[in-house]
This record gives structure tokens, sequence and C-alpha cells, in this order.
């Protein structure tokens, strides 16, 4: 059945980078074949992005609505995967002993926590392709400068994760699937994704205005629909966020 | 053969909140197979996963293959393998693919098409974790412990709820393991598993190893043989004890079962069974039973269910 020496030890651990690339590609995998993980990441904002754009539902101010939704939704896209995808797919993770096991495993703690970084990362360059394509069909006329946007995004992909990895690696599963859903919707609302904040309450507007999603939304929209410079305030709120979501995950997350 | 032990553990104490979980355990486990058993709550997991690097000791020395597995845990992990007592596997993943991935992490794993047919995952297909059977469930975990082709592998309750067929599978790979060299820790409740598999087993209860020894060497020390036969009910058990040497023990378990305890030999065969023909007693049954591991286990920890 079985060749003596078959099992003659000769351990090791792989090369770090062809781990980490292992782990992500796994992880990614994991992610796109979950249903209802596309229903939030790409969905829910390709639906919304069609739906506002093409029926007047929402007063999005002057010029065309897609100018105005498409910076939205491309935060809404960054938080449905940072965020809410990463905290209810790790929280999982924990619970069923998936980090446990890979903990015991050669892949060092911060290969993890890399490769799922980079799952998130090529999960959103999908979403913003697929929804800049949409866009594109919609009549979107983007302007101001990549790199701003590119800022904007890995900033709010820092932050967001922070924040998602915190209540993943705290919460119980069941909580943080119930919550981190409860989150998006909350924010895809009061968040100045596909409502304009002005249509909010001066001072809910100032409040509203800190949160993480609305910096990133608000930034986009400033770059791409306004072609404004570095918007310096909404990044330094992100970097707020970042460093203290990370941080805060950093000290609290109980791996079992 | 003579190397240095694969674990060795020195007063170690580790607790939870106010309960102590493992209460100045020492334990030292040599190449081969070593079987942990215990009650629940002994401490078996714990002691286990601390040599897995999981916990931190509160006090006492944990060196596995030489290494401390906290601090040097990168190290310890590319050299042991891990089956945990449930989970670990991705819930949407399938069996193959999650193999494939651990498999991945190692420098020289073993081939892994083989590995499964070994273990008879084959059958499991396209089917994602979540919805495998309890068996295949364990089958996969087992393959995920030694396809890195590990010198150690830490096995925590390796066939608890699998079908007989499925248990012979694992007894067969973790003898082709020791056979070629790999030494096991395995935890288990099955006596007959620990039987079968250990050279060497430590029974562990409320925190601390009790018994440490070889099956036959805990058989032997755990007493001597049992004498049973049936005959009518009451007979007089006092008259019986008085013909038998005097460190034996005589005893009506059930109306008309008599068990006999101590050093059973030839001679203390006859003299039960001239007992009986003086008092006009015919032993339907007698027999003469080896002290199993089972015997010496519920000897040392006792019988009453525990929490």
């Amino acid at each position: 059945m079985t060749t003596a020496g078959t099992y003659t030890p000769k351990p090791g651990a792989a090369p770090l980078p062809r781990m980490i690339g292992a782990q992500a590609a796994l992880e990614t995998k994991m992610l796109l074949r979950n249903g209802e993980q596309l229903l939030l990441t790409v969905i829910i904002p390709t639906l919304l992005l069609v739906l506002f754009s093409t029926v007047d539902i929402i007063d999005t101010g002057k010029g065309k609505s897609v100018d105005f939704l498409a910076p939205g939704i491309l935060a809404l896209a960054v938080m449905s995967t940072a965020f809410t995808g990463q905290a209810i797919a790790t929280g999982f993770e924990r619970r069923y002993g998936v980090l446990k096991r890979l903990a015991a495993s050669p892949l060092p703690r911060w290969g993890l926590m890399t490769a799922k970084t980079a799952s998130v990362l090529v999960t959103e360059v999908l979403q913003v392709v697929l929804l800049t394509a949409i866009a594109f069909s919609l009549g979107w006329s983007p302007h101001g400068n990549p790199l701003s946007v590119l800022l904007l995004l890995i900033l709010g992909t820092a932050a967001f994760s922070g924040l998602g990895l915190l209540m993943a690696g705290t919460l119980k599963a069941e909580a943080t699937l119930a919550a981190a859903n409860l989150v998006f919707l909350l924010l895809l609302v009061g968040g100045g994704v596909i409502v304009p904040m002005d249509k909010f309450p001066a001072g809910a507007q100032d409040v509203l205005g800190l949160l993480p999603v609305s910096a990133l939304s608000d930034g986009l929209r400033d770059v791409l629909q306004h072609g404004a410079g570095m918007p310096w305030g909404d990044l330094g709120i992100l970097a707020v966020w970042a460093v203290v979501g990370l941080g805060a995950a950093g000290r609290f997350f109980r791996w079992e | 053969m003579r190397s240095e032990p694969v674990v060795q553990v020195q007063a170690l104490v580790k607790r939870y909140g106010d309960k102590t979980a493992v209460d100045g355990l020492d334990l030292v486990a040599e190449a081969g197979i070593t079987a942990v058993l215990g009650p629940n709550g002994a401490g078996k997991t714990t002691t286990v996963e601390t040599c897995e690097g999981y916990r931190k000791p509160d006090s006492g020395a944990v060196r596995v293959l030489g290494l401390d597995p906290v601090r040097q845990s990168g190290e310890l992990h590319s050299r042991i393998g891990v089956m945990l007592q449930s989970g670990g596997v991705y819930s949407g993943a399938r069996a193959d693919e999650m193999l494939r991935h651990v498999a991945k992490l190692h420098a020289h794993p073993l081939d892994v098409d083989a590995l499964i047919e070994r273990l008879g995952l084959d059958s499991c297909g396209r089917t994602t974790y979540r919805r495998l059977s309890g068996g295949q469930q364990q089958r996969l975990a087992l393959a995920m412990a030694v396809v890195g082709r590990p010198e150690l592998v830490f096995l925590d309750e390796p066939t608890a709820g699998l079908d007989p067929q499925a248990r012979r599978a694992t007894w067969d790979l973790v003898r082709d393991l020791r056979a070629d060299g790999v030494s096991v820790i395995l935890t288990t409740h099955y006596m007959d598993e620990a039987e079968q598999l250990a050279d060497d087993v430590a029974i562990i209860d409320a925190g601390k190893v009790i018994a440490q020894g070889s099956p036959e060497q805990l058989c032997r020390g755990g007493a001597e043989n049992t004498l049973r036969f049936t005959g009518r009910p009451g007979l007089d058990v006092g008259s019986l004890l008085k013909a038998l040497p005097a460190d034996c023990t005589a005893a009506e378990l059930t109306p008309g079962s008599y068990r006999v305890g101590g050093k059973i030999d030839p001679q203390l065969l006859a003299t039960v069974t001239s007992w009986c023909a003086q008092h006009g007693v015919m032993p339907e049954k007698i027999s003469v039973e080896r002290h199993t591991l089972e015997d010496v286990f519920l000897e040392l920890t006792g019988k009453e269910l525990r929490s």
C-alpha cells in the first residue's frame, strides 16, 4: 500500500513569498466562492450604481448623477471588502479554528495578515475595474489626479481593515456577522455614499463627516467630481482611523 | 537507537482564571508513540497545546524537539504537525484544496494525491468542508498534520467519533509514521487505541501525570489478574476467602456472579475449583482475565462520572 520511507521526516517551511502567495490566493478564492460575500462586494454596489444613476430617486445636486454616485460607490466597495467582508470571514475563521490551525503552520502570523491584506487588495482591484467600467458606460466623466485617488483608496482600506479585524478578533462570529452588516447598512445611508451629506441637519453633518466612509467618499468626490488636488482633510481623518483601528486590532485581537 | 526526548515538560502549571488546568505536570516523551490518557478536564489538551506553542506556561519548562514552543515557535512549527480536536479548515474549502494548501506551506511535502487516496479522501470530491461527514473531517485534519513530513506529530483525539474502518485506517497510518521514524503524541479516550498503538502511555488526572509506562508495565503494575465464575447465588464468600491465600479478594458482584482478585496462578485456580467441589457448586462459567489498561485507568482515576 505504502512503501517504507514515505513518511521519513523531511520538515521545513516553504519560502516566505510562496507561503504568503498561496495563502492570499486561497483567501481570495474563498471570498469569491462565498455567495453572501459576493452580494456585499459586487452585487449591492453594482445595483446601487446602476439604479441611482439611471432612475432619478435621489437629488444628487447639479451635474450627472453618475458623477456624484461613482466616487461614493467606490468608497462603498472598499468598505464592503476591507471592513464588512473581512470582518465576517475572519470572525468565522477564528470561530472554526482556521486561524488556530494556521498558527501552528510554518506561516508566521504576520505572514497570514499580509496575505489577508493582499487578498483584500486583489478583490478591490477587481471591484474598481468592474465598477469603473459600469460607471463609464453610464456616462461618467472623472477628473483629478489618479495618485490622489490611489492614496485615498489605500488609506481607506487600512482604516476599514483595522476596524474589521478589531471586530472579528474580539466579538463572537455571530455578533460580528450581525454588527458588520448593520454597520454596512448604516454607513451606506449616513456616510455620504449615495445620499449627499447636505441632506442631513448641520449638527449631524459635522459628526457624520468624521466617519471613515464619509471621509473616503468625500475625498474621492472632491478629486473625481470636482478635480481637487490632495484632499488632506479627508486623508487625515482616514489616517487617524487607520492608526486607531489597526493599533486596537493589534492590541486586542484574540486568535481563538 | 537512543536519542533525546522529543517532549520534555517540567513542573508545568497553567491556570485559566482561578481554575488550575495543569498543576505541576512532569512528562518526558521519547521517540516513538506516546499516548496521553485522562478523564475529561484532566489537562490533556492544555498540556498538548502548550507543547504546540498555543499557550504560555504560568510556570515550569517545556521543550519540544529541544525548542521553546513560545519563543522558538517559528522553527518548531516547521518541524511538527498538528491535528486539532476539531475544525481548522475554511468552511468553504474542499478537502483536496485545503490539503494542497497546507502542503504548499512546507518545503518537502508528501505526495498529496497519494495521501488523499490513502485516507479515502478522494470520495469527498467537490464537497466543501462544512458538508463533509465527521469522519471525513477528522481524516482531513490528520492528513493536514502529516503532509509537511514532520518529525513529530501531535494528534488530539484522532479517532473520536470514527467508524471502525476509519479507526483502523488511522491506526495503520500512525503505525507507518512510527515505522518511518516519525514520533507521535496522541491524546485519546480509547484504551484499546492506547494499548494497540502506544510504546508509552501517560495517564493524566487533575493536571498531573499519575502513571506512566508501556501498556504492559502499566497493566502489570496495576495489579494482578481477575478470576470470575458463576454459580448459584448466595455462596459463602467468607468461607471461600479462608481457603484462598491471604492477599486475595473475593466478592459476589451480582447474584451468582463471583470475582476473585489476586495473583491468579494454576494453584489458585485449583484452590477455587476444589472449594467449589467441596460445596457442591458447579461453576458454569469460569474465566481468568488479564488486567486491561481500562481496568488500570479506572482504578487510578476512579469510576465516578466527572463533570
